[in-house]
């Protein structure tokens, strides 16, 4: 599903997160925006997902608009996507399973048999099958992020939104995490926006890689050109200061 | 002083009657102030502030009164109005709508305690807004709000002796009765004393479990 974000500007008191922001998403493409910390890039996923609200612009999913929208409408469109936190954000009381299964169950209209056996599937795809019983405060940060992962897959989005998923992680645990969205990158044709830190992954799975700073896109371009032949003064001081 | 077994003895069929009446307001009571406070709780987070406001200041209003004076209120002025309960009963609701105003603001804290990111993710799942509170907020605030609601049973079971306010023969009114009657004061007081520690400290002790059950 394509993403359409045009004129958007957001501020948060008398600062300016986003500043007439236009951005345009293809239907199956792998966004990554990055940029300096408070340049604007989770504040456009949270829009996405009507965490928040833009002050003025227009959003739109597959032509179908998010904002201005009435509040029915935006429940139907949001159907579509699908969020991963930085914090995880697992609900601790419910077991992993019932994580997985309560929003099938309860928005889609699954039987709990179908939602579990579909759950059961994801948590196999994410290295989880025999975690199933388990709290969330059970597991460490990288296999719960990966429930995540898991929980929002099973509402089966058509678009995805990655809010930084690795920062909280352990150095370690960070590949394990980076792995499963790599697989479903390629093996699912899921829209893609993520934001991240991590370079090398950015580089891997996107088609399309955004610089951000003050709440602009400073550059766009291919993963190559950005990382391999920045053309702006901004990104190459950004992309020196990180990698 | 001189203590004598016999009048403790004597006093037990009276003070039988008296704690199955304090136990039954206790009861009683805990269960009307849990649901009336947690009722209060959503309501006062409804969006429209013509629910906010009057359940706002009806419920200032009951916890900045005295339970003493609720009690004659509603003991002596209902009836006027055509509505008349039992002493029991009179006593009961008062004491039940006398401590929702407090466990009101104990679920109130227990609700805020729930992180965003818990709302953030039942939004990002489309989770309807009472399947967000009764599958992932309120199991999460009620676990934390036990221990606080505990101190309240022990407080509510320290003003049951009101109830003798009201005609309600409790411990206190039982072993007031035994005194004017047999001229003996430190044993029926001193039953009761011990009765309010053991019934103060089962209590605590029930809360506790049902503490270790939840937070697992």
């Amino acid at each position: 599903m394509s993403v359409e974000i045009s004129n958007v500007t957001k501020r948060f008191g008398d600062h300016t997160v986003l500043d007439r922001l236009d951005l345009s998403v293809k239907a199956g493409s792998h966004v990554t925006l990055i940029g300096p910390s408070g340049s604007g890039k989770t504040t456009i996923l949270r829009m996405l997902m009507t965490l928040t609200e833009p002050d003025s612009g227009t959003i739109t999913v597959d032509g179908q608009p998010l904002f201005p929208a009435a509040q029915k409408q935006r429940r139907a469109v949001r159907r579509q996507i699908g969020m991963v936190f930085q914090q995880f954000n697992l609900f601790p009381n419910m077991s992993v399973l019932r994580n997985v299964t309560e929003a099938p169950v309860s928005v889609l209209g699954l039987s709990r048999d179908e939602a579990e056996a579909r759950a059961r599937e994801l948590l196999d795809m994410v290295g989880l099958a025999d975690k199933c019983d388990a709290r969330p405060s059970r597991l460490s940060g990288g296999q719960q992020q990966r429930v995540a992962i898991a929980r929002a897959l099973a509402m089966r989005p058509k678009v995805l939104l990655l809010d930084e998923v690795t920062s909280a992680l352990d150095p370690e645990l960070v590949a394990g995490v980076l792995d499963v969205l790599r697989d479903v990158a390629t093996t699912t044709d899921i829209t893609l926006l993520c934001v991240t830190h991590e370079m090398n992954f950015a580089r891997d799975i996107s088609d399309q890689v955004l610089m951000f700073d003050a709440g602009r896109v400073v550059e766009a371009g291919p993963p190559e050109q950005i990382f391999g032949a920045p053309e702006e003064e901004r990104t190459r001081e950004f992309l020196s200061a990180v990698l | 002083m001189n203590w004598d077994w016999t009048a403790v003895r004597d006093f037990m069929p009276q003070f039988r009657d008296g704690l199955l009446v304090t136990l039954r307001a206790l009861a009683l009571g805990s269960l009307i102030s849990f649901t009336l406070g947690l009722l209060w709780a959503l309501l006062m987070r409804t969006p429209t502030r013509w629910v906010r406001w009057p359940v706002g200041i009806v419920t200032e209003f009951v916890r900045d009164t005295p339970l003493l004076v609720q009690l004659f209120f509603l003991f002596y002025v209902l009836p006027e109005w055509g509505l008349t309960l039992s002493a029991m009963t009179t006593g009961v609701v008062a004491i039940g709508l006398h401590y929702s105003t407090y466990t009101m603001q104990v679920y109130r804290a227990g609700i805020d305690a729930v992180p965003a990111g818990q709302w953030e993710a039942a939004t990002a799942l489309n989770l309807p807004r009472g399947r967000t509170w009764r599958a992932v907020i309120l199991p999460q605030a009620l676990r934390r709000v036990v221990p606080a609601l505990g101190n309240y049973v022990i407080a509510m079971l320290k003003d049951t002796p009101m109830l003798m306010a009201i005609t309600v023969l409790e411990m206190l009114g039982r072993a007031r009765l035994f005194s004017q009657q047999h001229f003996r004061f430190t044993e029926p007081l001193t039953v009761i004393g011990v009765a309010f520690i053991v019934i103060s400290a089962l209590a605590s002790l029930l809360l506790r479990t049902l503490e270790r059950r939840l937070v697992r």
